[in-house]
């Protein structure tokens, strides 16, 4: 058994910057994750990351405004300030760290245009800004010497008297499961894309903790809210940044027409991400599309702008579709990408769960409400990050010893030794593949009454079949074989909370689009969903919803 | 598209046989990746391969293997590339890198690698307000390491790497190089000290080019070793064997022509290091009774004034 002060689960962004503000403040930290720091999916951040800097003219209200109109007016608008108001300092103070940022011709920091804001606040390193943020705070974790058990999976959360204690955990390695007591727990676990098929997301985005913290009896809040992305790589599903029209790239159809004239006159191809995406699914629709696909035009920007400025957009580009950006346009198409629902949290990161916190994807302030602004997710990840810190560092002096019991592990070690035990059935990938694409057949870019049912009713059949998914291969190590069966119970979760969620708005918003109710609907539903998992009810789910804060900013009509 | 696969296998739990090649007959389609062929067979073919991979879009470093004898990220290659008629395509691991299982390694000693050199920057002084002040020409520079994903590839081939696992290694140097120019640090002076006297440090590399051959990201790390040669001896760092060992290579091509193979050991050596020049005697000797030892007398080379051009041309245009 192994004792922490503070266990955070996910070694993303969030998650790091959570640990270093443990670590700084002379706690006992440990990072538990899955995968290697430096392989999370805060890498595939590609823009950049959202500040209202004052010294250049900014301010917090401007950002702030942008964040909830593009919300839909779905997001708190508190959680909204937190973030905007020390959304500067996050900036900087990773700037200090160490991040290369692009700097203008003063030697500040620059900035590049992104979606839904009408002011270039965007800070950036060329198009690899995740990486480059995600390497930085590892290297910080280095220089305090943070602790993390590296590929150690999480199966359970330890509850005692309602109340987080720690985690049973699983050593990829080897095949050994381990208890790890904690006083907080900070779940920094990311999305969970894989739910959806096809997504931009990677294939370790399994919402694992959005489940365990469900299963556990927080509620999860929003979770029909699904990005999907405007330009994904036609075929693989593979990102291309927003920064590419922030850079000022077109948005073409099969006419050779900007399209986007005729959805955002005002904004262009930087209008909000659900409303591109919609107008390109539109344009598909009506037979304006090549293959399935609109055109994402780059050539007037120029080959040394392209190379300087989205290398990595090149690199893609030029690797997975063969299509030199500088003299062609690129294929793409609206693509699951970001998760905008997750565990509610309060403005500190804590969830409902004493002894749980939660930050970055896996949570939901919420700040992103019904549709997220490009590059306010790295955002989000480094601001709430370090306030689950700063406040689980205030909440544990109050915690007692932890109780010595190895029950969950003795519990866990049974059932995992069970679905090793499984007779031979249900091959795991066709499973997810039949959940996965039924998802996005029904929570897709477009959703109606029938399509959300369809969805349901197929998850019901996976569920039935769930039982019945058989672990062949049985060493003990590196059996990611049954990683994957035990991940796929997780984003099982996730699905029904996703799907319960959509059935439950009744109403259109941001990217909750339903083209049976295609009007928002303030009056009835300004309001959050919230998903709890709850034995007592039919089906385990239990739906209540919550107001939305409103503090300044009346909700209007949306126009970009 | 049908594939033939050829997979080095390793399982730390098979006493006997825990080492062995298998092949896998696949159909994909023909603009899959190596790694989609690897997940096909991961999900339907045979479920205990083990391989690491998360992003699929070359940003994760996951997915470093060797493909056909090099390494590569697998999620980026595609097979019609490695196997352009059809041929059977060979995965192995990476090579040095202890393999766990199969196509999983270990990163342990590649990651306290990079802990050696001491992986942050470490500026002398905090700005009192907002970020610190630096040419965007000077920070940009810097993006060439800042695009390393820790994939291990470069170490991976590294051909000094497999004799001398002393060496720190091109993805760390690489980073060090980062931190060296970065305006920002304060060690500068420290860390080329450590580099250029340290066992395994940048005189070491062989610039044997794999390392920039196999880059997944183009950090072309020998380059970045070669950067921190330079920025050593501009440093005044002239006072070790591999600075030493380059003056006399340069001194003697410029002056005769060719290298003048008696001096150039004694020159590296220093001609004051008493015992490492008396060290050479054995290997000396050998030499001289082989008859293979350089002659004390060097000869110019006839084209000398064509080379002596050269070397003013490049100092001219510098």
């Amino acid at each position: 058994m192994y004792e922490h002060d503070i266990l955070i689960i996910g070694a993303g962004l969030a998650g790091l910057r959570a640990a270093v503000e443990g670590v700084k403040n002379g706690l006992d930290v440990a990072v538990v994750s899955k995968v290697h720091p430096v392989r999370s999916h805060s890498n595939a951040a590609q823009g950049g990351i959202n500040a209202p800097l004052t010294d250049r003219g900014d301010d917090w209200e401007g950002h702030a405004y942008d964040t909830i109109k593009g919300s839909d007016f779905l997001a708190d608008q508190d959680a909204v300030e937190v973030m905007s108001r020390e959304a500067g300092d996050a900036v900087i103070e990773l700037e200090r760290m160490g991040v290369i940022f692009t700097r203008g011709e003063d030697g500040k920091l620059g900035t590049r245009a992104f979606g839904g804001q009408k002011v270039a606040r965007t800070f950036f390193v060329g198009a690899i800004t995740g990486s480059a943020l995600l390497h930085v705070l590892f290297e910080q974790s280095l220089k305090l010497g943070l602790n993390v058990y590296e590929e150690w999976f999480v199966t359970k959360l330890i509850m005692e008297d309602g109340i987080c204690k720690g985690v049973v955990a699983y050593d990829i390695k080897n095949g050994e499961l381990h208890t790890i007591k904690a006083k907080a727990v900070i779940m920094a676990t990311g999305g969970n894309g894989r739910v959806f098929e096809p997504s931009t997301q990677a294939l370790i985005c399994t919402g694992d903790g959005l489940s365990l913290a469900y299963k556990a009896g927080a509620p999860l809040m929003d979770m029909e809210m699904i990005q999907y992305h405007p330009t994904t790589l036609a075929r693989t599903g593979i990102l291309l940044s927003e920064a590419a029209r922030g850079e000022g790239a077109y948005l073409l159809n099969s006419k050779g027409e900007r399209f986007m004239e005729k959805y955002a006159p005002d904004y262009m191809e930087l209008a909000s991400r659900d409303v591109v995406s919609r107008s390109e699914q539109t344009e598909i629709d009506e037979g304006r599309g090549i293959d399935g696909n609109v055109m994402l035009d780059l050539r007037h920007l120029g080959r040394d702008y392209i190379e300087k400025r989205l290398g990595y957009l090149q690199e893609v580009s030029l690797e997975f579709l063969g299509i030199d950006m500088a003299e062609e346009p690129v294929p793409v198409r609206p693509g699951m990408h970001y998760l905008m629902g997750g565990i509610k949290t309060d403005l500190n990161g804590a969830t409902q769960i004493p002894g749980l916190y939660a930050a970055g994807e896996c949570a939901n302030v919420s700040v992103h409400g019904a549709n997220r602004l490009g590059a306010n997710s790295l955002l989000d990840t480094v601001v709430f990050g370090r306030r689950s810190a700063e406040h689980a560092i205030e909440y544990i002096k109050s915690v007692k010893q932890n109780s010595n019991s190895e029950n969950d592990l003795k519990l866990e070690s049974k059932r995992l030794q069970s679905i090793l035990d499984r007779p031979k059935g249900e091959n795991i990938a066709n499973l997810r593949n039949d959940m996965a694409v039924n998802m996005t057949k029904g929570i897709g870019v477009w959703r109606d009454q029938k399509s959300i049912e369809n969805a349901l009713s197929n998850l019901h059949d996976v569920k039935n079949r769930l039982p019945k998914i058989s672990v062949e291969h049985k060493g003990k190590f590196f059996n990611t074989n049954l990683i994957f069966a035990l991940e796929l119970e997780f984003m099982v979760d996730n699905a029904e909370a996703i799907i319960h969620g959509a059935i439950t708005r009744k109403e259109s918003r941001g990217a909750h689009y339903r083209t049976d109710m295609p009007e928002r609907d303030d009056k009835n539903w300004l309001k959050h969903t919230l998903v709890y998992h709850d034995t007592n009810r039919e089906n385990n789910v239990r739906i209540e919803t919550a107001p939305v804060t409103i503090t300044k900013w009346e909700p209007v009509k949306r126009v970009y | 598209m049908n594939v033939n696969l050829k997979v080095k296998r390793f399982d730390p739990s098979e006493p006997t046989k825990n080492t062995w090649w298998q092949e896998y007959q696949i159909d994909i389609h023909k603009d899959s990746t190596v790694l989609d062929a690897l997940i096909h067979v991961r999900e339907y073919e045979d479920t205990s391969l083990a391989l690491r991979c998360a992003c699929r879009a070359s940003i994760c470093g996951s997915c470093g293997m060797k493909v056909n004898g090099s390494a590569k990220l697998v999620c980026k290659t595609r097979v019609a590339e490695v196997s352009p008629g059809g041929e059977q395509v060979v995965i192995e691991p990476m090579g040095n890198h202890p393999v766990v299982k199969d196509l999983v390694v270990s990163l342990d000693t590649f990651f306290n690698q990079i802990k050696r050199i001491e992986p942050y920057v470490q500026p002398d002084h905090i700005p009192e307000k907002g970020e610190y002040i630096a040419s965007n020409e000077s920070m940009e520079n810097l993006l060439t390491a800042m695009n390393c994903i820790m994939c291990g590839c470069c170490v991976s081939d590294c051909t000094v790497l497999e004799v001398d696992d002393n060496f720190i290694g091109p993805a760390a140097l690489a980073k060090a190089w980062r931190f060296v120019d970065d305006p920002r640090d304060s060690k500068r002076e420290n860390r080329l000290n450590n580099l250029n006297n340290e066992d395994g440090g940048i005189w070491d590399c062989t610039r044997c080019m794999q390392c920039v051959e196999v880059c997944p990201k183009g950090v072309d790390p020998m380059d970045r070793i070669m950067d921190l040669r330079d920025s050593a001896i501009s440093n005044g760092l002239t006072n070790s064997f591999g600075a030493r060992h380059a003056n006399s290579v340069n001194k003697s091509i410029k002056h005769s022509g060719r290298i003048d193979e008696f001096r150039l050991p004694i020159e590296s050596k220093g001609y004051f290091n008493i015992k490492e020049i008396f060290k050479l005697l054995i290997p000396g000797l050998r030499m001289l009774i082989k008859k293979q030892s350089p002659s004390p007398f060097h000869h110019k080379n006839p084209n000398q004034s064509k080379v002596k051009n050269i070397f003013k041309n490049f100092e001219e245009n510098k």
